[in-house]
C-alpha cells in the first residue's frame, strides 16, 4: 500500500515535470511559428502608424526604439544605485538598524507591484520641480516622458542588481580582504580595486536580469510613458526632446495590438511578441556564459 | 609601517574609507526616504477614497464600473466630486484569482522542485533547469497575448457549452474570458518562481541528514518528504509569499484575460463559476489610469493602489512571522 502511494507520488513528479517542460516547449515553438509568418525585416525599420489593417498600420521602430531607451534609462540609475547599496550592505552595514531598515526597503521596492510603482511616478514627476523631465504647459506638468518611466523602472531592477551584486560580495573569502589591507590599501581602494571587479560576473547577471525585467514590463510603461504609438518629442533640443517626450515600448504595442487593445492587430503583435522574446531569451542565454564563465573561477576557500 | 613605504596607495588617499562609507550610507538612506515617501504617498493620496466611503469600501452593492464611471465624470471642472465605491467585486477577483494561481502553482512546484532536486535523472535535470527560467523571464505581456488569442477562444469554442452561456446570459456573458483562464495563465507565470526558490531550499538540507534517515532503512521517497521538505520549509514560506506578492501585482496579463468586468463571480452558480469574468484590483487600475488626471478618481485609484501596497506588506509580514518558530530548530531560510 505505502510503495503503491509512493510509486504515484512519483509519476506525478514526472507528469509535472514533464508538463512544465512541454508548456515552455509549446510556448517557444508557438512564438516561433509566429514570428516566422509575420515578422519582416521591414517591421524592424518602419514607423508605426494609426491604421485599421494588418496593410497599413506601418512597423515598430519606434517601439523598439523605446524599448532599447528605457533599458539604457533604467538601468543606467539601477546599476550605480544597486552596486553601491550591495557594497554598503555588504562591506560596511553600520548602524545596525540602518542596514536592517535598507534590507527590508529592497524586500519592499521588490514586492510593490510595478502598477503601484507607477502611480506614484505619476505623482513624483508631475511637480512643478520636475517640470524639467516631461512636457508641461501653462504650469501644468505633464509628468509622463522617458526620464519618469526609466526612472520607475529602474526601482524594478533595483533589487535584482543589489541581490546578486551582495550575493557576488559575500562569496569573496575574507582573506582577499585581509590580504589587500596587509599590503596598505584602503577599504575604499579593496572594493575598488579588488571586490567589485572580483563580483563582477554577479553584477553582469544583475545587471541583465534587470534588463530583462525592465524591458518585459507593460504596467509603468503605459501609465508613465503614455503607450503612445510613436516618439512624440517635447521641446526643441532633438536628442532631450525625445527622452523628454511620451512614446511606448515593446510590450504596450503588443498590449495595444491583442485583441483586448485599442489597435487590435494580432498579426502585427505577434511579430512584435517575437521580437521582444527573442531579446529577453538572448539575454538569458547571455546570462547563462557569464554564469559559466564565472563558475571556472571560483574562488577555493 | 610607513605608508610611502607602500607601492599602491597614496599616503593620503583621496577617498578615504570615513568618507566613502558616509557617502555609501547616505545614499542608502535616500532609498529608505523614497520607499517611506512611496507609503505615505500612496496612503494620503488615497484618503479621500476611504474617508468618503467609510468601511463600506470594502463592501458590496451596485455596480463598479458604473460607480468608478460616475467617479471619473465627477472630475470635471466645476462638478461636485463624487467619491462612492464599493469595491468588493475587484477585491474579491483579487483574491480569488491569487489565491487560486497560489494554491495550484504551490502544489505543483512543490512536485516539481523535490522532482528536480532528487528524482529526476541528469538528462531531466538538465531540462528542467532552463525551463524554469524560460518561463520566468517571459515578459507578462506576451502570457497575456498568448492567453487572449489562443486560451480564451479554445476555452469559448470548445469547453464552455452553449447551455452553460445561457444559464446567466441575463448576467454575465461567458466567452472565454474568465476566472479559469486567468488562473491558469497565472499560474504559470508565478510556478517558477517557486520552483527556483522551493529548489534553492531543497538542495541546501545536510546530506548526512538524508543518509541517517536512509541508513535506517527507510526509502528514498519517504526519507526526502519526512526529512528534506520539512527542512526547507522556511524556502516553501519565502518562495510561496514572493509569488504571492508578483501574483496580486500582475496588472497586464489579468486586464486581459480576466474578462475586464466589474463582476463579482459567484460560487453559487456551479461550474460556471469557474468560467464568469472578473476584474482584480491591478487590472482595474491600469485599464483606469486614464482617469489620473481627475482628482476624484486619482483618490480612487490611489486607494486601490494603497489595498494593493499594504497587502503586499501585510504578506511579507506574515512570510517573516511565519518563519520564526522554524527558527528554533536551527533551520536556516
Amino acid at each position: 500500500m505505502r510503495a503503491l502511494s509512493d510509486r504515484a507520488g512519483l509519476l506525478l513528479c514526472w507528469a509535472l515535470g514533464l508538463l512544465f517542460c512541454a508548456i515552455a516547449a509549446a510556448i517557444v515553438i508557438f512564438m516561433l511559428v509566429q514570428g516566422i509568418r509575420y515578422v519582416r525585416p521591414a517591421l524592424l525599420v518602419t514607423h508605426p502608424t494609426a491604421g485599421f489593417g494588418e496593410q497599413d498600420s506601418g512597423g515598430f521602430l519606434d517601439p523598439l526604439i523605446g524599448t532599447v531607451l528605457v533599458a539604457c534609462i533604467g538601468i543606467a540609475i539601477a546599476l550605480p544605485l544597486g552596486i553601491a547599496t550591495a557594497v554598503w550592505l555588504s562591506e560596511f552595514g553600520r548602524p545596525f538598524g540602518l542596514a536592517r531598515a535598507a534590507e527590508s526597503a529592497i524586500e519592499m521596492v521588490a514586492g510593490t507591484p510595478a502598477i503601484v510603482l507607477a502611480l506614484f511616478g505619476t505623482l513624483v514627476f508631475s511637480t512643478p520641480a520636475l517640470g524639467f523631465l516631461s512636457r508641461s504647459s501653462g504650469g501644468v506638468v505633464f509628468g509622463r516622458s522617458f526620464f519618469a518611466a526609466g526612472a520607475m523602472l529602474s526601482l524594478v531592477a533595483l533589487p535584482l542588481v543589489v541581490g546578486s551584486t551582495r550575493e557576488g560580495l559575500q562569496a569573496i573569502p575574507a582573506h582577499v580582504r585581509e590580504a589587500s589591507y596587509a599590503v596598505g590599501k584602503t577599504k575604499a581602494a579593496t572594493i575598488r580595486r579588488i571586490l567589485l571587479p572580483a563580483a563582477r560576473p554577479n553584477v553582469v547577471t544583475g545587471t541583465m536580469l534587470g534588463i530583462g525585467r525592465i524591458i518585459g514590463d507593460t504596467a509603468i510603461v503605459v501609465v508613465l510613458l503614455g503607450a503612445t504609438l510613436t516618439l512624440n518629442g517635447a521641446g526643441g533640443v532633438p536628442g532631450l526632446s525625445t527622452l523628454r517626450g511620451t512614446g511606448g515600448t515593446l510590450t504596450s504595442y503588443v498590449y495595444r495590438n491583442s485583441p483586448t487593445g485599442e489597435g487590435n492587430q494580432p498579426q502585427k503583435a505577434y511579430a512584435a511578441a517575437f521580437v521582444l522574446l527573442a531579446i529577453v531569451l538572448a539575454l538569458n542565454v547571455a546570462v547563462d556564459v557569464v554564469k559559466r564563465r564565472a563558475r571556472r573561477h571560483a574562488w577555493s576557500t | 609601517m610607513s605608508a610611502d613605504a607602500l607601492p599602491y596607495e597614496e599616503a593620503s588617499p583621496r577617498w578615504p574609507d570615513r568618507r566613502v562609507e558616509r557617502l555609501l550610507g547616505a545614499l542608502v538612506g535616500a532609498l529608505l526616504a523614497l520607499v517611506a515617501t512611496l507609503l505615505v504617498v500612496v496612503l494620503a493620496r488615497a484618503w479621500p477614497s476611504f474617508a468618503h466611503n467609510g468601511l463600506g469600501w470594502f463592501g458590496a452593492g451596485g455596480n463598479v464600473d458604473h460607480e468608478l464611471q460616475a467617479i471619473f465624470l465627477s472630475g470635471d471642472v466645476g462638478g461636485t466630486p463624487v467619491y462612492t465605491l464599493h469595491a468588493w467585486p475587484l477585491l474579491w477577483s483579487t483574491f480569488l484569482i491569487t489565491g487560486g494561481a497560489v494554491v495550484l502553482a504551490f502544489v505543483s512546484s512543490l512536485f516539481v522542485a523535490v522532482f528536480a532536486v532528487e528524482f529526476a535523472p541528469p538528462w531531466m535535470r538538465a531540462l528542467l533547469d532552463p525551463t524554469i527560467r524560460l518561463l520566468a523571464s517571459v515578459p507578462s505581456v506576451i502570457y497575456g497575448l498568448l492567453g487572449v488569442l489562443v486560451l480564451v477562444p479554445f476555452l469559448g469554442n470548445h469547453v464552455i457549452s452553449e447551455q452553460q452561456k445561457a444559464s446567466v446570459a441575463y448576467i454575465v456573458s461567458l466567452s472565454g474570458y474568465g476566472l479559469i483562464a486567468a488562473v491558469l495563465v497565472l499560474t504559470v507565470m508565478i510556478a517558477p518562481l517557486m520552483v527556483a526558490i522551493f529548489s534553492d531550499g531543497l538542495r541546501t538540507v545536510p546530506s548526512g541528514w538524508l543518509e541517517g534517515s536512509l541508513a535506517l532503512g527507510v526509502n528514498r521517497w519517504r526519507t526526502f518528504w519526512k526529512i528534506a521538505v520539512r527542512t526547507a520549509r522556511p524556502a516553501f514560506v519565502a518562495g510561496t509569499v514572493l509569488a504571492t506578492a508578483r501574483a496580486l501585482g500582475e496588472a497586464v496579463m489579468l486586464a486581459m484575460v480576466a474578462g475586464s468586468v466589474g463582476f463579482s463571480p459567484n460560487p453559487a452558480d456551479g461550474l460556471v463559476f469557474l468560467f464568469e469574468p472578473s476584474r482584480p484590483l491591478a487590472a482595474t487600475i491600469l485599464s483606469n489610469s486614464d482617469g489620473l488626471s481627475a482628482p476624484p478618481m486619482r483618490a480612487t485609484l490611489f486607494a486601490l493602489a494603497a489595498v494593493l501596497l499594504v497587502s503586499a506588506a501585510l504578506l511579507s509580514l506574515a512570510g517573516y512571522a511565519a518563519k520564526q518558530p522554524l527558527k528554533r530548530y536551527g533551520i536556516q531560510a
